[in-house]
């Protein structure tokens, strides 16, 4: 089977798939995350503790759950790659690096933005927020690290080690930092009493999660497209593609 | 019009709800409208450098052929 | 192992600014603090755990950019991930040389910085244990990041950035180890997280530099 895999013929193969597969789950993404926003925004109750200011919550918690998933993804494929040598699962950790970092700032952003009506300052060294800048630096040491060397397999192959290190260490920075802003300040406000939201509140959340993950699916489809491209330029199916061959 | 001017005023929260709600769009809308640039332009790419490939590949065997009647 | 350990230990040996430059930078880092500051006793021996700590880290850090640079530009390299001797024992024996050529210096060093800085005496045997766990696990943490940029030009700022990130729970628990013991309170939960984190990096760390340094040297073939 993983002679299968190995094949170089699954990149077309999965090529076509991604052409065929991105529209739809475009189509569905937008149509999930305008719905998810309407009753997020105008559906839900207000809070009666953050008033309207909980609002950011639709933005802000997909942004982070996804900040984190993305990681695994890439760290998940990578560990493919390294143990496979697929060139696939590269295709896909290579892809998911920017989408995953532009999450990272959102979740950070918006973070802030929802900080200072609950704080009073834009930005605060709580467990959270502090592992989410973390988790930036990650992201962008990956990407620099793949940016630095030149040759495009042993660049593919240092940013998957790279990747692979970083997962492992994420769930040990997290604690820390956690146990260390504890540390700091004790009495931390919590910035959402997660078991006690409504569902009516609920709903939209989960709505704008998985509008969010159909998003990273779809720019991944379309970064993956690209990647195989660039990887397999001089084959012959791509010059037999009709997008390619057409003039 | 109150509903609307209430809505929009978020409760006295509106300078931190609706700039999230601004960035969130800009950055997922970047993440889309930059990766589809990028295709477009590999495609491109790929196209011109087959072609000229192509083109290569085509003249090879026509000096040879006439190599070969001469 | 041993003889990797000697030929290690001999080639450094004969390149003494190997361990006395992280140990100056350490000293010079340390004294900027009071400089920037202000010398006020009580604002320094509130930061001094801090300022020791992020000093020593980034003394470790820094001086691990050319952990691999010369063997790895002069083939000896090659000729050892080929020599069908396992790698990371091979990558063990050149981070605890190195270790103990930049990491035990500082440690030793330590104290009288501890001093400078008002840091309160009986913190200082913790600030000696806890820099022992911690540069080591650094030192094993760092050797993963030369592996990664081995060979590159302008290693040292991304060797950085890629590590720094890595580095934070040990920096976390080092530090607060010295500011409980400073405060006279039992940093003995710290000393055992750091101590965890140095088995953890013990048992991973040789294996991903390796397989790093395998990529780095095989580079695209």
């Amino acid at each position: 089977m993983f002679k299968w895999i190995h094949r170089f013929g699954s990149a077309p193969f999965v090529y076509r798939l991604a052409g065929a597969l991105s529209p739809w789950v475009g189509m569905a993404c937008l149509i999930l995350l305008c719905a998810g926003i309407y009753i997020g925004l105008v559906v839900a109750p207000s809070d009666y503790e953050q008033g309207e200011s909980y609002r950011i919550i639709y933005v802000h918690v997909p942004a982070a759950i996804l900040s984190m998933f993305v990681y695994v993804v890439m760290a998940i494929a990578s560990a493919i790659f390294l143990i496979w040598r697929l060139k696939l699962a590269d295709v896909v950790a290579q892809a998911s690096a920017p989408i995953g970092a532009s999450f990272t700032f959102l979740a950070l952003v918006t973070g802030s933005l929802w900080g200072k009506p609950m704080w009073g300052t834009w930005w605060i060294w709580d467990g959270r927020l502090t592992s989410e800048l973390l988790l930036l630096f990650l992201y962008f040491g990956y990407m620099a690290l793949r940016a630095a060397i030149e040759q495009p397999q042993s660049a593919a192959r240092a940013a998957a080690v790279l990747a692979v290190v970083g997962v492992i260490n994420i769930p040990i920075i997290h604690y820390s930092v956690e146990w260390w802003s504890t540390l700091h300040q004790p009495a931390t406000i919590s910035k959402m009493g997660e078991s006690s939201m409504h569902p009516s509140m609920k709903r939209p959340l989960f709505m704008m999660i998985f509008g969010f993950q159909l998003l990273y699916a779809y720019v991944l489809l379309i970064r993956m497209r690209t990647g195989i491209l660039q990887r397999e330029a001089r084959t012959s199916w791509v010059a037999q593609l009709p997008e390619v061959a057409r003039d | 019009m109150t509903e609307l001017a209430n809505f929009f005023h978020m409760g006295g929260y509106a300078w931190y709800v609706w700039p999230s709600m601004a960035i969130t769009f800009v950055v997922l809308l970047a993440n889309v409208w930059f990766s589809k640039r990028q295709f477009k332009s590999v495609l491109r790419e790929t196209a011109t450098r087959s072609k000229a490939l192509a083109q290569k590949h085509a003249q090879r065997r026509s000096n040879k052929t006439t190599e070969q009647s001469s | 192992m041993r003889c990797i350990f000697q030929r290690e230990w001999s080639v450094a040996m004969r390149n003494p600014g190997q361990w006395v430059n992280p140990l100056l930078f350490f000293i010079v880092v340390v004294t900027l603090f009071p400089l920037g500051v202000g010398p006020s006793p009580q604002t320094l021996s509130t930061i001094a755990p801090g300022v020791l700590w992020v000093s020593a880290l980034l003394a470790v850090l820094l001086s691990l950019g050319a952990l691999f640079d010369a063997d790895y530009s002069d083939g000896t390299l090659e000729q050892l991930a080929l020599s069908g001797q396992s790698l990371p024992v091979i990558v063990l024996a050149k981070v605890l040389v190195h270790w103990l050529l930049s990491g035990m210096p500082l440690l030793l060093m330590s104290p009288v910085l501890g001093l400078l800085l008002n840091l309160p005496s009986q913190a200082i045997p913790v600030l000696m244990v806890s820099l022992l766990l911690g540069t080591l696990s650094l030192s094993l943490i760092g050797a993963i990041g030369a592996a990664l940029t081995v060979g590159l030009n302008q290693a040292g700022v991304l060797l950085s950035l890629l590590v720094l990130p890595l580095s934070v729970p040990v920096l976390i628990f080092g530090s607060s180890a010295v500011a409980a013991a400073a405060g006279d309170f039992a940093a003995s939960g710290q000393l055992l997280a750091l101590l965890a984190l140095l088995i953890l990096a013990l048992s991973l760390a040789p294996l991903m530099a390796s397989l790093a340094l395998r990529n780095g040297v095989s580079g695209g073939t």
